[in-house]
């Protein structure tokens, strides 16, 4: 019997907090038209979020770019395929690399801080104080952080792409002296603007929502106090990581399962 | 920090987004090759198009002149008809051959152009009339084993 209620109790606090996520995701996009209304707010949060990650995100893309690179090329020599390398680094960055790996560094580097920023908010009772004042913090505070997110993510992995790309050339053209002409020519060939680009500019899209949602959550539900705002930052990292994660894979099997 | 530094830095953020769009679209993608110019469409229908896919290129000589934009099946001759979206530059005489082959060895699979001698061109919407199917390797051992049991028989008949 002990054993019943407690799993019934299990069951219902967590469908409680789907409930209540659910809502607060509601109301979230309820109050982004009144955020756009003062959207200086927005480019405030789009600076935040996308210019100060850019350094990492490009630094990150560069490095893949280059590993990639260079393990590929010793797979691909024995096979006489070393002009492919070029399409094989491009579309692993473009369709997977470049939107997860920038959604995982994300959630690290833009969503940690979000998360800290509100936390400390709720706990300096500033968000209370703006309820009081009759503002609404989800229009005034989080929405605002929700769009900066959601147009940051796709300039992020793209960017990661384009300079993972690139690095890709350094290595496979400059180090090893694989054919310039052949490296960029069997790309274009084989990777579609639409299939390929763009599927993986709309993950990034929808990554940028996931983890933005998961960062300001944790930041507004957060237990005021010192411990309760680290434990919601800590959250963020592995619940927004493992969205993505798991997201990636249904999104890849509806986008890329027909070749 | 000044609101005019951030509108720019963010301006900047944006601008630098965009151009690495147009670097994946353009210089690492295939936007820009045959999709951007006119195209006219062709068909083709074959008796087996063997692992052809949409997207394959269309050569004629080696030359990409086109891409295969959708594979379908005829239900009345249970043909594979093959659409082929062709660069407006290119033009063929009207009795050209389509064939599908295969780039290498064990490469993927293209549509050939051969082009005939005909005076007229084809029309946009016009179906290829001569077709040569994809070799399925599965037959061509078969023709071969059977060939050589029908070489076999006839030797032991000979020898009598």
């Amino acid at each position: 019997m002990g054993f019943l209620q407690r799993l019934g109790a299990a069951a219902l606090d967590q469908f409680r907090g789907w409930g209540h996520a659910a809502f607060f995701f509601g109301e979230l996009l309820w109050a982004v038209p009144a955020s756009l209304r003062r959207f200086g707010l927005v480019v405030a949060q789009i600076y935040a979020i996308g210019n100060r990650s850019l350094i990492i995100i490009m630094t990150s893309g560069l490095a893949v770019g280059f590993v990639l690179a260079l393990q590929m090329y010793y797979a691909l020599v024995a096979y006489g395929a070393a002009e492919s390398l070029g399409l094989i680094v491009n579309l692993a960055l473009v369709r997977e690399l470049g939107p997860v790996v920038t959604a995982l560094l994300f959630a690290g580097r833009a969503g940690t801080s979000l998360t800290a920023e509100i936390g400390l908010m709720k706990a300096g009772e500033q968000l209370s104080a703006m309820e009081m004042m009759a503002i609404d913090p989800k229009a005034r505070v989080l929405a605002p952080r929700l769009i900066g997110g959601i147009v940051a993510m796709p300039i992020l992995a793209i960017l990661f792409s384009a300079v993972g790309i690139l690095g890709a050339w350094v290595v496979a053209v400059k180090l090893i002296g694989v054919d310039s002409g052949n490296f960029w020519s069997i790309m274009q060939t084989q990777v579609d603007v639409w299939r390929d680009v763009g599927n993986g500019i709309l993950k990034s899209v929808v990554f940028g929502v996931a983890c933005t949602v998961v960062a300001l959550y944790q930041g507004y539900e957060t237990q005021a106090t010192p411990e309760g705002v680290a434990y919601a930052t800590t959250r963020t990292v592995v619940i927004a990581s493992l969205w993505v994660l798991g997201m990636d894979f249904i999104l890849t099997a509806l986008m890329f399962s027909t070749p | 920090m000044g609101k005019r530094t951030i509108e720019t830095a963010v301006g900047g953020f944006v601008l630098l987004g965009m151009l690495g769009l147009v670097f994946l679209a353009l210089q690492a993608a295939n936007l820009g090759s045959v999709s951007g110019r006119d195209a006219y469409t062709l068909t083709a229908r074959f008796d087996n198009i063997g692992g052809l896919k949409p997207r394959a290129p269309v050569r004629s000589a080696g030359v990409l002149v086109g891409r295969v934009t959708a594979i379908s099946l005829d239900l009345k001759t249970f043909q594979g008809v093959v659409t082929m979206t062709i660069e407006q530059d290119y033009q063929f005489p009207k009795d050209s051959a389509a064939k599908i082959l295969t780039s290498g060895l064990l490469g993927d699979q293209y549509v050939g152009m051969q082009p005939g001698g005909d005076d007229q061109n084809l029309q946009p919407n016009d179906t290829v009339a001569q077709t040569q199917s994809a070799v399925v390797l599965e037959n061509l051992i078969g023709q071969f084993i059977t060939g050589r049991a029908d070489s076999a028989g006839t030797a032991t008949e000979g020898s009598k």
